[in-house]
């Protein structure tokens, strides 16, 4: 099976300016490590503010000015070059954007989706596109005000699903959509991965994400800190203790609220991120932490969930 | 004792109707929960409640009376489900929160926003991080019922978590009257008194 993207050891940092002149290096996604296979579906999984967004970002070549990347990230076994992602992107690599704001509040839905073609088969595309996704031709001449939530992110959905991607990044796509609506997208995420897509899904919604993903990376605070199939979940062969306390937290689990937050970019300290609010930390939690294979999965852990299976 | 929508029609265009006839009471302290599919006027049905837009038949009434127009704080408010749109692009959080009047510092404590937020533009946070923000905003004294537009739907399942209790523990303390408008039935079945799908 073709390796699709590959991303190894990935940090990106942010130059902000403190006070006056002063400036300070704000690290914001380190060290993660992911791949995403031809035909699979991979979900980065984290709560907001944890460099979810950036990932997708940073492989589209499309991050601000004042970041700076390390690492490496490979399409289809070649370096992704800024100018390689240029060419590629809204072509052969399309993003899903997280915000009903990315689409033009002036411009009529049927246009942006043509991106400038005016021709009869771009008109036969875009209202195919729209059909797919439960749209009808009147969506064409609407102006994004006139969308529910809903509506506008199922034209964010037709618009990348316009260009045949090979690789689909989907950023947030769910939130605002019925569960029936949002297993329909989903399906549809798995339907371009069942042609030769990878589709990588990156979303706070653990639940949407396990119907669908084939593999679920964690993501706390920018690091990695589990890579686990999403059988794992309802198995209860989790790694991770933040993992667990997600999976405990949904509403058809325990909603159990862990107290505490996650630590915000640059207040990382040293060692593990998760360790103030572990309830199996220990004091060599403060050291540096590799990501490490265990029971058939990837952990980022010294003292790891033992029990439930593993 | 109670805020009521009676036969509420709207529609946003001369032709197509979201909304036809549409009745609904909320009580102090009842938790309502509102289903249905997306585009079937869930958030009309809220901005109808709130005031920000006039229903073409019908009438919102607070204890019996009109409730619009309304001067100074509005007992009615609204939480988005996209906060972004829902503060002003162009004020630092910290003058946001000024116009409303200011919220408690136990309170922003509990949600989990940072001091150093204030000082930062909307465009700055995440969305996650606007959202508790425009939460401790719509608690401010004086509020009696909140319209709750999908609120946790963009943050993970801890975080959700954390902010229901949060509101729950407000809401029994004040008599908040809740409507809570969600995709996400076992988080209703979890949080509601009452359930009416749309």
């Amino acid at each position: 099976m073709e390796t699709i993207l590959q991303v190894r050891d990935l940090s990106i940092s942010f130059t902000q300016y403190d006070r006056g002149t002063r400036r300070r290096e704000l690290p914001v996604i380190r060290r993660l490590s992911l791949t995403v296979e031809a035909g699979q579906v991979v979900a980065v999984v984290g709560s907001s503010g944890s460099g979810k967004s950036l990932l997708a970002h940073g492989i589209l070549g499309i991050l601000p000015y004042n970041s700076r990347m390390e690492g490496e990230i490979r399409y289809r076994g070649q370096p992704l070059t800024p100018r390689r992602a240029e060419k590629l992107r809204g072509r052969e690599i399309v993003l899903v954007p997280q915000g009903v704001t990315y689409l033009d509040p002036l411009m009529q839905v049927g246009p942006q989706l043509r991106m400038g073609r005016r021709d009869a088969r771009a008109r036969g595309e875009s209202r195919r596109v729209l059909e797919r996704y439960g749209l009808g031709p009147e969506t064409e001449r609407r102006y994004p005000f006139e969308l529910s939530g809903g509506m506008a992110r199922r034209v964010l959905i037709a618009a990348a699903a316009m260009q045949s991607p090979r690789l689909l990044i989907a950023d947030e796509p769910t939130p605002g959509l019925d569960a029936r609506a949002a297993g329909r997208i989903l399906g549809h995420f798995r339907e371009l991965a069942q042609e030769g897509a990878g589709v990588l899904l990156i979303t706070h919604d653990l639940a949407l994400a396990l119907t669908v993903a084939h593999q679920v990376a964690v993501f706390y605070a920018g690091e990695t800190v589990e890579v686990a199939s999403a059988a794992d979940f309802p198995a209860g062969r989790l790694r991770h203790p933040y993992t667990r306390a997600l999976w405990n937290a949904l509403p058809q689990n325990g909603f159990t609220p862990m107290p505490g937050a996650q630590p915000g970019p640059g207040e990382e300290g040293t060692g593990c991120p998760f360790a103030p609010r572990c309830p199996r930390r220990g004091p060599e939690c403060a050291e540096e932490i590799p990501l490490r294979p265990l029971a058939g999965g990837l952990v980022r852990c010294l003292r790891p969930e033992g029990g439930d299976g593993l | 004792m109670s805020l009521e929508g009676k036969n509420l029609s709207f529609g946003y265009r001369k032709k197509g109707r979201v909304l036809e006839h549409l009745s609904l009471t909320l009580a102090p302290g009842e938790r309502l929960g509102l289903s249905g599919p997306s585009g079937r006027g869930k958030t009309t049905l809220c901005k109808l409640l709130a005031g920000y837009e006039k229903p073409a038949e019908g009438e919102v009434l607070l204890d019996g009376r009109p409730l619009y127009p309304c001067r100074g704080l509005c007992p009615v408010q609204m939480i988005w489900q996209h906060p972004e749109t829902a503060v002003d692009p162009r004020l630092k959080l910290k003058e946001s929160l000024a116009e409303a009047g200011g919220a408690a510092e136990r309170l922003t404590e509990a949600l989990h926003i940072q001091p150093a937020w204030l000082e930062r533009y909307p465009a700055e946070l995440s969305g996650g991080e606007l959202q508790r923000f425009c939460i401790a905003r719509a608690l401010v004294p004086g509020v009696r019922y909140l319209l709750c537009d999908e609120i946790t739907a963009m943050l993970d399942p801890i975080t959700q978590a954390q902010i229901w209790q949060l509101l729950l523990e407000q809401a029994e303390q004040r008599e908040l009257g809740l409507l809570i408008v969600s995709h996400d039935s076992a988080l209703l079945e979890r949080l509601c008194t009452r359930i009416q799908s749309l």
